[in-house]
Parts: structure tokens; sequence; C-alpha cells
């Protein structure tokens, strides 16, 4: 008797925690980051250096801000197939109008944030207005900024200001040295965390990627929700231009190419669904977190970076998997 | 609000509503009249103007012609958040609840409690505490059972998300609530679950419309029945004076109670 209570107790004790475990949000990808830190670790030591972990920092920040963007419209059931390509148009557009066209350099900046805002303005009233489903938005409008950027500037713009590079720059922190730029991110991340679970924008947001008509029932402005989000994630993609200009110190009209898949994977294995409704913020940081260990993992140990990219792969059909299952039995 | 009405006094009153759609006419010169406190179910075969009659009741649509009466003033709706701003909630078969969310937050789905001041007119935050604790008093004023109001919808059966979409509407409601064939999508157990419900909302002195093709349920639930036909109110009759093969006889044209 006094053995099987015994038995009972620590069986409970065992799977409760677990269990609880498991449905926090995020819990997942976390320890898919943790494991493969401890995998590049065990296979090269340089990994764990704060240096490294500084450097991954700034090679994924850029990214990272995308993906916020992505966050918000796959939140609401769309995807974002410009982004990569339309950043880059607005970052061709920040440095060539201040090197070259002699434009004040943080005007010209504005205006990079503009085009880029409005290139989600017009993939909003595309999606709202016309009914077209946003996978065929954007891409038709990735194909309008790539045509837009080449007519815009084939070469490379080097020389820029010293404000253009701002978020290049450096601070000490903990004895090693970050640059602005990847602790800006951070700061982005809390505030969009804190929006969506917070406020009631946040919450329309989740609601029109959850029940579309039942959100509409309910009286919420479900066409503005989508176009806010649409400009809102512009907004993001435009800092992620500008902290793109700062790490690689120049307006390069061939970046950003595979930008659009790589923030769509960073938000997949963050666990948001692509069936909209569910998600967060803190996964896709993870999510993103993820992409750039792997890089810079698989670069540090020498592996072949195909690797990358086919583990990448792997971990991104495991996450959509996942969330199939998940959501079948949800609704 | 209930104290103005005297009893003889419709809460809810239309007069001569005209709905065409092209040739078809759906309104004919459509009557009604809903009195405080009562459950009237609204039957009549298809095409009888049932559902054109409920969408201009809850704002969904703008019949031709025709006056419509709250509290005995003349109004107008222009869209179903119209109606809602003055008082009217309805409550579809197609469970209007977002799966993912939790249960308060479906009961304030569109109509967040903010925090006072600033942070809340201008920054939009949300006031949960508030919004958690006024959803557990409801829920419990109506006697709906429910293990944590912070648990996803989706892991609720169809009847409790339906019954969630009952006590939302019957939580913003001042003055009706439209129920427009709330058990269609359910089960027999899953609908006896939302008729409790619907009592529950009744006996709190709301007035209720209630829409459904399931003659036994409008026979145990309403205290009128009018009945539609032919783009008309063709009558209203209480359900312990006719059995209810008198009311689908008079529903179909085979007896006339005039």
């Amino acid at each position: 008797m006094a053995t099987l209570t015994k038995k009972e107790f620590s069986l409970n004790s065992i799977v409760i925690p677990v269990r609880r475990l498991i449905s926090i949000p995020s819990i997942g990808p976390f320890l898919a980051l943790l494991v493969a830190g401890a995998f590049f670790y065990t296979q090269n030591e340089r990994f764990i250096q704060p240096t490294n972990f500084s450097l991954i920092l700034q090679q994924t920040s850029w990214i990272a801000a995308l993906a916020i963007g992505q966050t918000l419209v796959i939140l609401t059931g769309g995807i974002d197939l410009s982004n990569g390509l339309v950043m880059a148009l607005g970052t061709v557009i920040m440095t060539k109008m201040a090197v070259v066209n002699g434009v004040d350099p943080v005007l010209a900046i504005v205006m990079g944030f503009v085009v880029i805002m409005a290139f989600g303005l017009l993939n909003g009233l595309l999606v709202t207005q016309l009914k077209l489903p946003p996978f065929i938005v954007t891409l038709g409008t990735l194909n309008i900024a790539f045509a837009l950027t080449r007519l815009y500037s084939t070469a490379t713009i080097t020389g820029l200001p010293p404000i253009q590079r701002i978020f290049g720059e450096r601070v000490d922190l903990l004895g090693t040295s970050f640059t602005y730029g990847s602790l800006f991110v951070f700061v982005l991340y809390a505030v969009m965390w804190f929006v969506l679970r917070e406020t009631a924008f946040g919450r329309h947001v989740y609601a029109v990627g959850d029940d579309r008509e039942a959100a509409r029932l309910m009286g919420i402005p479900v066409n503005r929700v989508l176009v806010q989000v649409y400009v809102l994630a512009g907004f993001f993609y435009a800092i992620g231009g500008w902290l793109l200009i700062g790490r690689i110190g120049s307006g390069d009209p061939n970046a950003g190419q595979t930008a659009n898949l790589d923030s769509i994977t960073a938000v997949v294995i963050g666990g948001t669904s692509l069936f909209g409704g569910r998600g967060n913020m803190l996964g896709t940081l993870v999510g993103a977190l993820i992409v750039g260990v792997f890089i810079n993992g698989l670069q540090i140990t020498g592996v072949d970076p195909l690797f990358q990219r086919l583990i990448t792969g792997v971990l991104v059909i495991l996450a959509v998997t996942f969330d199939q299952a998940v959501s079948k039995k949800a609704r | 609000m209930a104290e103005q009405n005297n009893k003889d006094q419709p809460v809810f009153e239309a007069r001569s509503l005209v709905k065409h759609y092209g040739h078809v006419v759906a309104l004919d010169g459509t009557d009604f009249e809903l009195y405080p406190g009562e459950i009237l179910a609204v039957i009549g075969d298809n095409g009888a103007g049932k559902s054109t009659l409920i969408k201009a009741l809850s704002g969904a649509l703008q019949p031709d012609s025709g006056e419509i009466f709250l509290n005995g003033q003349r109004i107008h709706f222009s869209s179903p958040s119209d109606a809602r701003h003055q008082g009217i909630e309805t409550v579809y078969q197609t469970l209007a609840v977002a799966p993912s969310m939790n249960i308060y937050e479906n009961l304030f789905l569109g109509r967040e409690v903010r925090r006072p001041g600033v942070v809340g007119s201008v920054f939009r935050l949300l006031d949960k505490k508030r919004m958690l604790q006024e959803a557990t008093t409801h829920m419990q004023h109506l006697k709906f059972a429910i293990q944590s109001m912070t648990q996803p919808v989706s892991t609720l059966s169809g009847g409790q998300r339906q019954g969630v979409a009952v006590a939302r509407s019957a939580a913003f409601a001042k003055n009706v609530v439209i129920m427009d064939e709330p058990t269609a999508a359910l089960g027999v157990k899953e609908s006896g679950m939302v008729i409790e419900l619907i009592h529950n909302v009744r006996a709190r002195g709301l007035p209720v419309i209630f829409i459904s093709h399931n003659m036994p349920q409008v026979w145990e639930l309403a205290d009128r029945i009018h009945i539609q036909r032919l783009g008309k109110r063709i009558a209203v009759i209480k359900p312990n004076e006719y059995t209810m093969s008198d009311g689908v006889a008079i529903m179909t044209g085979a007896m006339d109670v005039r």
C-alpha cells in the first residue's frame, strides 16, 4: 500500500512538471537552440566565447527584425514573400539618396522607411480590397521591388555618412563589444511582445488570424487591422534594412534575396502557426537565433554550409508537422 | 430601463417591413413585436422571409421600406454594429468564437476593457484583471460551469463554445438577444445545454428572439411563436394553445387561424 502511493506520487511528480514545461509556449524551439548550442560547443570551444556570441547576434539581427514583421503577417493568416527585396530597395534608396543625390542622411533614411512602408500599404490594400491571397500579392510586389531596385541602382553604394551606419557602432557590455544593432533588436522584440499580449490591437491581430468571420461578427474592423499589420510589418523591414547597412557599411542592391524565406523559417521554427492566430514574438526571436546559430556554428566547425540548409529544412518540416497536428486537434 | 417598459408596450417592434431581391419579395409587409422578458420564437418554411426578417432586425440588411422601433423610439440600423450599439446582440449558428483565444478573451472579443487613462485610450492597453473578474462573475450568474476562464475555447465542446457565444451576447445586450438557430450545428445533448442557458438569460430579464427549425425546442422554450409565411407574419400563437402539428400546418398554409 505504502509503495503503491509512493509510486503514484513519484509518477505524478514527473509527469505533471513535464506536461507543464511542454505547455509553455516556445519551450520546444528554446530546447532546440540549447541542443544546437551544446553540439557546436563540443565541436569547437570557440563557439561559446562572448565575441562569437556577439558575432552571431550581429549576423542575425537584421533577419530577426524582418522576422518581427513576418510574425505579424503570419499571425493574421497571411505570408509576406516580398520583405527581403522590398527592404533591399529601401536600403538602396536610403544610401544612394544620401551619398549620390546629396540628401540629408537622416531624411534619406526616412525616405527609405516611407517607400518600404508604402509597399506594406500596397500589400495590405491588395489583400483587403481586391481579396487576393497574400502569397500571390507579395509574390507580385517582390518582383516589382526587385525590378525597381535594379532600375534605381545596380552598383553597391559605399562611403556612407556615419549616422547611417549607427547600428554598426559598438558598445562594451559585460566585457564584450556588441553592436547597437544587435542590442536594439532585443528592444524591438520586447516592445512587440508586449504590444501583442497587452493591447487591444494585439488581441485583434490574433482574432483576425484565428477566425476572421468571428472577428468580423464581433465588430473588429478586420480590413483595417490587416492593413495596419502590413504597414507595421513594413516599419520593421525598414529597421531591418537600416540594421543591415550598419552591419555591412554599404547599400547593396543584391541584399536580402533569401531573407523572405529566412524570416519565414525563423517564424515557423519559433512555433507560430501558418494557419494564423497562434504564436508569439518570443518564439520568433528564438527561431531567428536558431537560424543564426546554425549558420555560425557550421561555419566555425568547418562543416559544408549545405548542411545548414539541410538541417534548416528538416527543422521547418518538423515545426509545421507539429503545428498541423496541434491545429487539427483545435478545430 | 426595464421600469420604463409597460408590459403591454413592445420592447422591439417592426411595422410593414418590405424587402425585395430583384423580382423576389422576401418581406411583404411583415409586422413584428417583442414584449419585455419573453422568449419569442420565429418559425417559417424556407423562403418565408424568416432570415431576411432577422437580418433586418439585427442590422445585417436594410429593408426597402417599413419602420423599426426600440422602446418606442424609431431607429435605423446601417450595420450589425449599429444594432449592437443599441443593445441588440445576435448569436449565430456558426459558433462565432476564436478557438485559440481563451474564454474571457472571447467574451470581450472586439470590446476589450482597456486600462483607465492615457495608457488605455492612446496605447490601448488591456485591463486583463478586470475582464477576467467580470467574465467570472457573469458566468456564475448564468450558472455556466467552466473549469477555468483562461482555457482556450478549442478545448471546449461545441455546446460549450456556443454557450460562450450565448453568454457573451447576454453580457452585452441591454435590450434584446437574437438567437439565429443557435443549436443548428449541435447534437441533442449539446443543444440541451444551450437551451438551458437561454432559459437563464431570460431569467435575467432580457427578451429573446429565438429562430429554429426544431419544433420540439420551440414548443419547449417559447412564450409566443411568430409564424412567417410568404413574406408576411401570418399568425402569432402560444405554444400551450396550439399543438406542434397545428403550428406546422399554419406555417405551410394548411390551416388558417384568422
